[in-house]
């Protein structure tokens, strides 16, 4: 499960990943944008707005991918 | 709550359908399904047009439906094939048939605009009729709109606190989950995988294990109808192979079947297929009598929160925290279906 991967077969797959030991949600865009949040409302919001809103101030999360959480 | 039109729903397990008529209200729309003397289940709207009796309230003739009020006479097509006491058969005298399906073991049927029911987009379940596996399965009728079933299924973490004893322990309400949503094909995962956890009774006396377990729990839910829990159950430490077969654990694919009847009723169609103890009939009492009751807690539940939820403003005000990641998800498909779909009853 690589952050920001399509699916097999090509779908654009938005992932929240909620962070060991931690209460903090990691959103994970299909075009590989990041950010973290304390709670699911607001977090699937900027989610699903993509790519609006991905330039929005946020807790710049450090993209395995080493993509840049970046509007697509 | 608004349903979503134009898809396939779950109107029996196929075991359900035979040779009596059997009534189920599907999205509104009474219907009497049976099966032909051929084995072809049929699903016909449940009102005769001559004076709207049930047809679930008559009786089968062969593979046609008498109506037991004056006797007007339908095949399996929905036309009308006999009225009483004279020859000529009016031109409208027909009831609509339902496009069916039956796979997997489960009847579903298409409630929309019959021109768009494509059966290659049902979702599969083939657990349950694969050799392989062991199935039980139950219905039960729940007094609540179907949306709070698909909440419910969403979050597990329930398991801690509605069904400790049975199927929840505290690691599952502990464990934080992934969610996933796969945008295009319109299915939302949730998993939730636990290294070390405590063995419920409902695992520990179906599987044999003694001690700790890994747990790992994969919902896919593709909406509105089909919800599929893949429950794999190990000792403790033990992961799938690399390669090859899975075959240190154990596994049930829990499947649910979310079918709207009415604005505040759903039929909550359930199986668990297991691939363990496949020939021991005590484990499968064990666990149609466990699920049984797991079903029915949710279901006492839901039907309390269905009372209270009614009897309030329509916007009342929730609070979501981390553990409903998916159950936000699969609302928002569901929302996405109701507005696509045809409006009103095709008729
Ligand atoms: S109502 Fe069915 S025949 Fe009269
Ligand atoms: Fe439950
Ligand atoms: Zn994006």
């Amino acid at each position: 499960m690589s952050p920001g991967a399509d699916a097999p077969g090509g779908g654009r797959v938005y992932r929240v990943h909620w962070v060991p030991g931690t209460d903090t949600l990691r959103g994970i865009c299909h075009c590989g944008a990041q950010r973290l949040a304390e709670e699911p409302v607001a977090l699937w919001q900027w989610l699903l707005d993509h790519p609006r809103g991905h330039h929005l101030p946020t807790v710049p999360a450090a993209d395995p991918t080493g993509r840049q959480a970046v509007p697509a | 709550m608004e349903f979503a039109r134009d898809q396939w729903y779950v109107a029996a397990h196929g075991v359900e359908v035979g040779r009596d008529l059997l009534a189920r209200t599907v999205l509104g729309e009474p219907l009497v399904l049976y099966r032909t003397g051929a084995g072809e289940a049929v699903a016909l709207a449940d009102r005769c047009v001559h004076r709207r009796f049930p047809l679930s309230q008559s009786r089968l003739d062969g593979d046609t439906v008498v109506c037991g009020y004056h006797g007007f006479t339908y095949d399996p097509t929905g036309a009308c094939v006999f009225v009483p006491g004279q020859q000529r058969i009016p031109r409208t005298a027909r009831v609509a048939a339902y496009p069916v399906v039956e796979q997997d073991s489960l009847v579903w049927v298409w409630i929309g605009d019959r021109e768009r029911a494509d059966p290659a987009t049902i979702p599969r379940a083939p657990w349950l009729a694969d050799p392989r596996y062991a199935v039980v399965r139950g219905m039960a009728p729940l007094d609540a709109r179907y949306g709070l079933l698909v909440d419910n299924l969403m979050d597990l973490s329930h398991e801690t606190y509605l069904h400790g004893g049975y199927i929840g322990t505290p690691e599952v309400a502990d464990t934080p989950i992934t969610t996933e949503v796969d945008e295009d094909r319109g299915v939302v995962h949730v998993s939730r995988h636990m290294d070390d956890a405590e063995c419920p009774p409902f695992y520990a006396r179906s599987t044999g294990i003694q001690g700790r377990i890994t747990r790992w729990q994969d919902i896919e839910y593709h909406p509105p109808c089909l919800y599929l829990l893949h429950s794999r159950i190990a000792p403790q430490g033990v992961y799938p192979p690399a390669e090859g077969e899975d075959s240190a654990a154990f596994h049930a694919e829990i499947v649910y079947a979310i079918t709207p009847s009415t604005a505040h009723s759903t039929y909550d169609f359930w199986a668990v297929a297991r691939d363990f103890a496949v020939d021991d009939e005590s484990v499968s009492a064990y666990l149609h009598q466990s699920n049984h009751t797991v079903v029915m807690q949710d279901v006492a539940a839901l039907n309390v929160l269905e009372r209270v939820i009614a009897a309030e403003p329509e916007r009342y005000q929730e609070l979501s925290i981390n553990i409903d990641t998916g159950g936000l998800a699969a609302r928002r498909l569901l929302a996405r279906l109701v507005g696509s779909g045809t409006v009103g009853a095709p008729r």
